[in-house]
């Protein structure tokens, strides 16, 4: 895509998105949003970043192959539902701990955990998609 | 609304309690390790040369933890796992009974020879495309759909190993890898839809998807009419995963065009995910639709069993026989499950809680007779051989789908063709191979003495037994037909000697790399594996058909998979 | 409400059916997103149509304070929205090489993997 307007306000646009796509990720244990929205949202900016510069630049941004990011979201989700071995409960019991970091106190749980398995599941498997398909628009 | 007291008990009942040993986590450990050694060799796509030295011992984990939580399911009835500490049938359950355990543990067997396998045959390029992350993945769809005692779930896990086998299809991209892979996607999505809207249904009629919480209630169940529907749905669903007859056909337009070693994990297991779940949910959970519906099975059966040896017969390439191989082996284990259902002593409609009874009372009084007739399953009733026998040959048939076609793929790498037209003199330049290739087409054709023979021996004389004559009528005819053609394979391809250098120019199309010599060790290692099995359970059939037995009582009557669910929880 | 639902359930199976019955991929294509859709229409009213609150507990209370609406139809729908999606991407980019590679998108002449004049096996030696 070669309009020059569209090229300048992508990258803003990109960077817009992908903080709204955490906000939604970190909304979601108890309101509407969640890890799965919260990638789509990613995956989209980054769609948008390759329709307006290329696919490669994309891919340069990422710096991680798309795949090996949905990989490490898989990791995290499996070891959500694994760290309650150690607790003695359930597959997949959510686990809280509530630490305090300069002063304020952080509500961290292993739904939190899976949610950004998740997120990071959707952001690597349909940018991956996206990118595969942008690619070959271009040639 | 309510007190904080209140909510308090509500918290407490809703959740489970006790505490959990860590030999509990035996039932999710399959899957688990799957995703967590899948997610592993993803990220590290680069180094391509570890990936067999990561995927190897963790197959092998794989297969210990399947052995393990056999072991415990054998010693200590099923076993459940609830997802979240929520109490059943809120939470998700995770349930392994004996039928489930004994197919998770094949599974693991052949995913972990069939690794090896790979490890001599892959190229490079074709791992670093992620044939190892994506065979972790259908593994762990697999042993989810083996494990899960859920039916929304179930249906979450014939998703996750379709993705899978998607990736493994269209691994090196080849025309008729697409062309396959298209048939295969579009057909293997319309079964897997029907199977969701049939459990909408389930779940508009009963308000829980819990299969446990089912099978309690499906027997006080009123509404015939909804529930026959159901049953069909489901029955027409897991038919199209399993390729029986009518609705068979992407399988022989798909499964030859992958790589030998994905067309053998896609033959020894996908379909027989689809049988299990058949069995899961039609005969534990609708025993009364599964007696009506017994005499369709039977047909749908004896049709399978005919299309898929008249389909060999007519066949010249040999992974395309191989696919009407798979189809005859669903067509013999459909026929098991037509056992007991039509005009046999189960056949009338009954309500479960006299079902079992009447089963029990037919058992008892058939027990001289059937002790004398069927020696591996000593008093049992028809119901429960036609299942022992049919879950006898699904876990033959995982076996030695997989090594047949494994074993092909050797042969048609040392051929440098797949048809039988032009291949040839493989007995005197691989002799071990030959032998092993002898073993498993004896063992598909139900011959004495391997693995393929005792169940249908289980089968044909459960039918006889059970008044269907004509159904094991079939299976015989169909077991004759196999050993023709099975006799063709081996006088063709490797008896004669090797014909005059026809053009081999397929080469390219059937994508064999010429240049890479196949390992032998790592080639010949799995197939002695699967052989050793093959010669064991045809020899010894007594400590499997023990097993088999337990696992279809565990059908038949859930009782212990109920209480296993309800009872505690943990 | 859930016969006027049930009705449109049934239109969007007919069309769906309709589209896969098509000899074109991208028909078929289209056909699959819709009964994807028509299923998730079917199971929402399946878990009954009650109430119009959200499943949401606010914020200091331990349980919703009126009577909301069944929660697992929707966690239900939402996974299988989530398959269907990407399901529906892994089809388009399918399609797509095999439009590219095979020239066509009828499925009549996919024919490689299934050559037509295949003819039968040596029957003697």
């Amino acid at each position: 895509m070669r309009t020059i307007i569209f090229r300048f306000t992508a990258p803003y646009l990109t960077a817009l998105m992908l903080l709204f796509s955490i906000f939604v990720l970190l909304r979601g244990h108890n309101e509407p949003g969640g890890g799965f929205i919260g990638g789509l949202i990613a995956a989209s900016a980054f769609a948008i970043y390759g329709i307006a510069c290329g696919v490669a630049p994309v891919r340069r941004a990422l710096y991680f192959h798309p795949m090996a990011i949905a990989a490490a979201g898989l990791c995290f989700a499996v070891a959500a539902g694994i760290v309650s071995i150690f607790a003695g409960t359930g597959f997949m019991t959510g686990l809280w701990v509530f630490p305090k970091i300069f002063g304020t106190e952080v509500a961290l749980s292993t739904p939190m955990l899976f949610d950004i398995g998740v997120y990071l599941v959707v952001v690597g498997g349909i940018s991956a998609i996206a990118l595969a398909l942008e690619e070959r628009e271009s040639d | 609304m309510a007190d904080s007291s209140d909510i308090a008990i509500l918290k407490a009942e809703a959740m489970v309690h006790g505490a959990f040993a860590p030999s509990d986590y035996l039932v999710i450990a399959p899957v688990a390790l799957c995703f967590l050694f899948g997610a592993v060799l993803l990220m590290l796509r680069k180094r391509v040369d570890w990936h067999p030295f990561i995927a190897i011992p963790g197959f092998a984990l794989l297969l210990a933890a399947d052995l393990l939580l056999l072991r415990k399911v054998a010693s200590s009835g099923p076993q459940t796992m609830m997802m979240g500490h929520w109490k059943p049938p809120f939470g998700i359950a995770f349930t392994v009974d004996m039928l489930g355990a004994l197919f998770v543990t094949t599974a693991g067997f052949v995913a972990f020879a069939a690794a090896i396998y790979a490890t001599g045959s892959m190229s490079r390029t074709e791992r670093r495309y992620g044939f190892f992350p994506f065979m972790f993945l259908m593994m762990g769809g697999v042993s989810g759909a083996f494990l899960t005692g859920d039916v929304f779930n179930l249906y979450v896990w014939f998703e996750v190993l379709l993705i899978g086998s998607f990736g493994l299809l269209v691994l090196g991209s080849k025309h008729e890898q697409l062309d396959g892979a298209t048939k295969y996607c579009f057909l293997n999505l319309v079964a897997t839809t029907l199977f969701l809207i049939t459990t909408g249904y389930l779940y508009g009629l009963f308000g829980t998807l819990n299969m446990a919480d089912i099978a309690d209630k499906a027997g006080r169940f009123e509404n015939d009419g909804a529930l026959l529907t159901i049953a069909v749905l489901y029955l027409v669903a897991f038919g199209m995963k399993a390729a029986a007859f009518p609705l068979n056909f992407w399988l022989p337009a798909s499964y030859h065009t992958p790589r030998f070693v994905v067309s053998a994990l896609f033959a020894g297991l996908l379909t027989k995910v689809g049988v299990y779940a058949l069995i899961r949910v039609l005969l534990m959970l609708f025993p009364q639709q599964h007696a009506d519906l017994a005499t369709l099975i039977a047909w749908v059966a004896t049709l399978t069993m005919l299309v898929g040896a008249f389909g060999a017969l007519a066949q010249s390439d040999l992974r395309r026989l191989l696919n009407y191989f798979v189809i005859a082996g669903i067509g013999t284990i459909f026929a098991g499950l037509a056992i007991g259902g039509a005009g046999g002593e189960a056949g009338s409609a009954m309500a479960r809680a006299a079902q079992a009874a009447t089963a029990g009372a037919t058992g008892a009084a058939a027990t001289g007779a059937a002790a004398a007739i069927t020696p591996l399953l000593p008093g049992s009733s028809g119901l429960v051989i036609g299942l022992s026998g049919a879950t006898f040959y699904a876990l033959h048939s995982i076996v030695v789908m997989t090594a047949l076609y494994l074993a092909a793929g050797m042969a048609a790498r040392i051929a440098g063709t797949a048809s039988l037209r032009s291949m040839g003199g493989l007995w005197r330049s691989q002799p071990a191979l030959a032998a092993l290739m002898l073993v498993f087409l004896f063992a598909v054709s139900g011959l004495p003495p391997f693995s393929g023979f005792w169940p249908k021996y289980i089968l044909v004389r459960g039918t006889f037994q059970a008044g269907l004559p004509w159904l094991g009528a079939a299976i015989l005819v169909t077991g004759f037909l196999m050993t023709i053609a099975s006799a063709r394979v081996f006088a063709l391809a490797f008896w004669r000697n090797a014909p005059e250098a026809e053009a081999a120019g397929s080469d390219e199309a059937f994508g064999f790399q010429p240049a890479g010599k196949p390992s032998p060790v790592l080639s010949m290692l799995p197939l002695i594996l699967l052989a050793l099995f093959v010669v064991a359970a045809g020899i010894a059939p007594q400590w499997l058909a023990d097993m088999t037995d337990t696992a279809a009582r565990g059908i038949v009557d859930p009782a212990a998979y109920v209480g296993s669910v309800f009872g505690g929880g943990s | 409400m859930e016969t006027a639902l049930s009705v449109v359930v049934g239109c969007l199976f007919a069309v769906a059916l309709y589209l896969l019955l098509s000899k074109h991929i991208i028909r078929m294509l289209l056909g699959v997103v819709l009964l994807g859709n028509a299923v998730n229409i079917l199971i929402f009213t399946a878990g009954r149509v009650a109430s119009v609150a959200p499943p949401l507990v606010p914020k200091g209370a331990e349980m919703p304070l009126s009577a909301v609406a069944n929660p697992l139809p929707q966690a239900l729908i939402l996974t299988a929205i989530v398959i269907s999606f990407s399901f529906f991407a892994f089809l388009l980019v399918l399609a797509y090489r095999a439009y590219q590679d095979l020239g066509t998108d009828d499925t009549d002449q996919m024919r490689v993997a299934e050559p037509e004049n295949d003819g039968l096996p040596p029957l003697g030696y």
